[in-house]
């Protein structure tokens, strides 16, 4: 009887294990492969890509996209401008979260749990859209690079994190015995604190780091100048429409055209793997802390 | 009252440091939080933008009835709950689905590489994934075509068609999120005590029963924080993707609050109008939040405040 439970048990968990094995690979080429396929697509022949014979490994490889993507001027202002939106951008956030996320973790800042709900109200309502559109233009932000910076300077959540890390990794003891030996919270926060929660730090800078890469919503409501706009807007340009491809077409025989038209297809992967390569590139490395910040920020309060 | 000015005053003195820090921050809240709020009000008044938000005049709920009474309205509703709630319905479920199926892998070495590539596609930005949907779901040569070309079937351009406009917006953010939003169920899993897993294994339960019977119950704190979270956001739907992936053709599908929000306001520069739409949405959504609140609270003592 007893034994024959166990078979059924056994058959039971070797179904399961077999059927989630089968599941699970799947799901891995579903992940895997519309990405693979954009970087073997970047390096293919144009011709191949657009006949539909590129699927899992590049066909005759070429340079060309990657040639018309370094000629292609936009991308390199909008490169240009996204790095110093995200150095510039990702180093106020930092500040501002150092700033609020410190004095409220410290147990004898008395309002603290009126900031804290200051803060914190924020998450639920906001003035919504043209309201804060209106803030920004009478600071005179608009059409300046301060419009991708200071609206978005700090995020209520990261400062949670922060908050959180600090409470919860720098025993309080230690802050009385600075203030023992005379040092005061800013002298506490440089030396002691701030080494102690450089993982943290490096996660919620790296959060804010690809806010900042990945940003398009700013520009579109903030930035009209073209010689302002980040890598994002010339990228929805690029890849949503199709004004490239109308762009020099008269004139062109019919061959002529199509060949432009099938560079242009592939301008498109070696564009998205160029913009997107930075980002991916310190994936691996960082995507332990990343998760690491998602349990610190789950742990409540 | 005396005594706690008396004592924020000590207070000051002692920690001034601290309240120097903290000071841009409060400035910045006042200005892009508060401020912002306080401009709702141009929600009941006509804007006028020589005269400014208090002198422009006051029309009470004019711009509301415009809203309700406007032919838009019922679709814009639809579409907006259409798609949260389509997205709630599917999207909240997979990635607790994915986090049990990872737990129960045993090739440590394939659950660890499954689960760092699941969550490489959340670093890709909302343009270029947008870009990617146009491409693999172009009418000529996207890979979904191929696919149907080879089954003798016609193409079909899926962007074109307002019927197709939920589900690609639903599936192709569960291949963006899923990974990234099963970190913490994951996480909440490995805390499981391995001790019911044991007694479980011993009163000859499967690995299926173990699923229902241990590992769903210690994930139900999690799962009903997130619930609610979720739920304060139904009226917002992720604007840039909608944007994004909008045309003429799938407008009718497409068309969401946040979208009309922007194009009434920053396109058709109808600032009190625009305000109006957009504090209807926030208002729902916050009603929402606090109800989910509160049910839950009643229902399982877990609640958010």
């Amino acid at each position: 009887m007893e034994k024959q439970e166990k078979f059924k048990r056994s058959y039971s968990d070797k179904i399961f294990d077999i059927v989630n094995l089968i599941i699970m690979l799947v799901l891995f080429l579903v992940f895997v492969w519309p990405l693979w396929f954009v970087v073997i697509a970047s390096f293919s022949n144009p011709n191949e890509v657009w006949n539909g014979n590129v699927i899992l490994l590049p066909k005759q490889f070429s340079m060309a996209a990657y040639e018309a993507v370094i000629q292609y001027k936009s991308i390199w202002i909008g490169y240009r401008n996204t790095i110093f939106y995200t150095v510039a951008g990702t180093l106020t956030n930092l500040f501002m979260t150092i700033c609020a996320a410190y004095p409220l973790s410290r147990k004898d800042f008395m309002p603290r749990n009126f900031f804290m709900f200051l803060f914190m109200l924020t998450m639920y309502f906001s003035g919504g859209l043209i309201p804060t559109y209106l803030v920004a233009s009478k600071l005179h932000l608009i059409n300046t690079v301060w419009a991708m910076i200071i609206p978005g300077a700090v995020s209520i959540y990261n400062v949670i994190i922060t908050r959180t890390y600090f409470l919860n990794s720098i025993p309080s003891g230690l802050q009385e015995a600075a203030a023992l030996d005379g040092a005061n919270s800013f002298q506490f926060l440089i030396k002691v604190v701030l080494p102690l929660s450089k993982p943290i730090l490096a996660v919620i800078g790296l959060y804010y780091a690809v806010g900042h890469w990945n940003d398009f919503f700013s520009a579109l409501i903030y930035i009209n100048d073209k010689s302002l706009m980040p890598l994002q807007t010339f990228l929805r340009d690029l890849l949503m429409s199709n004004k490239m491809l109308v762009n020099g077409m008269q004139g062109m025989d019919a061959a002529q055209a199509e060949m432009k038209m099938q560079l242009a297809q592939t301008l498109k992967y070696s564009a998205i793997v160029v913009s997107t390569v930075p980002v991916l590139c310190i994936y691996p490395f960082i995507q332990k802390y990343f998760v690491k910040g998602i349990m610190i920020g789950s742990i409540k309060g | 009252m005396k005594q706690i000015l008396k004592k924020l005053g000590r207070d000051m003195r002692k920690n001034w440091i601290l309240y120097v820090m903290i000071l841009p921050v409060v400035f910045y809240y006042i200005i892009f939080a508060y401020i912002p709020m306080y401009g709702i009000q141009l929600a009941f008044r006509d804007y006028i933008v020589k005269e400014g938000i208090l002198g422009s005049p006051f029309v009470g709920l004019k711009h509301f009835q415009r809203f309700f009474s406007n032919y838009n309205f019922v679709l814009l509703i639809k579409n907006t709950i259409g798609i949260s709630l389509y997205s709630l319905s599917v999207g909240f479920p997979i990635p607790i689905i994915f986090a049990l199926m990872l737990n129960y892998l045993k090739n440590r070495y394939l659950k660890k590489t499954i689960q760092m590539v699941s969550y490489a596609p959340y670093f890709i930005s909302t343009v270029v994934m947008c870009g990617m949907i146009t491409i693999f779901l172009n009418p000529d040569k996207g890979i979904f075509n191929t696919v149907r070309s080879i089954l003798h079937l016609e193409s079909i351009d899926f962007l074109g068609k307002p019927q197709f406009f939920k589900s690609i917006y639903v599936w192709s953010g569960i291949w963006q999120g899923v990974g990234w939003s099963s970190i913490i169920y994951i996480s909440a899993l490995s805390g499981v005590d391995q001790q019911l897993h044991e007694a479980a294994i011993v009163d000859g339960a499967t690995k299926l029963q173990r699923i229902f019977h241990v590992d769903i119950p210690s994930l139900k704190p999690t799962i009903i924080m997130l619930l609610i979270l979720q739920i304060g956001q139904i009226m917002n739907v992720g604007f840039e993707k909608v944007f994004l992936l909008q045309n003429s053709l799938n407008m009718k599908a497409s068309d969401v609050i946040a979208t009309y929000v922007y194009r009434v306001g920053l396109v058709q520069n109808d600032y009190s109008y625009s305000t109006a739409v957009g504090l209807f949405n926030s208002v729902i959504n916050l009603f929402l939040l606090v109800a989910a609140n509160k049910i839950s609270k009643k229902l399982t003592d877990e609640s958010l405040w």
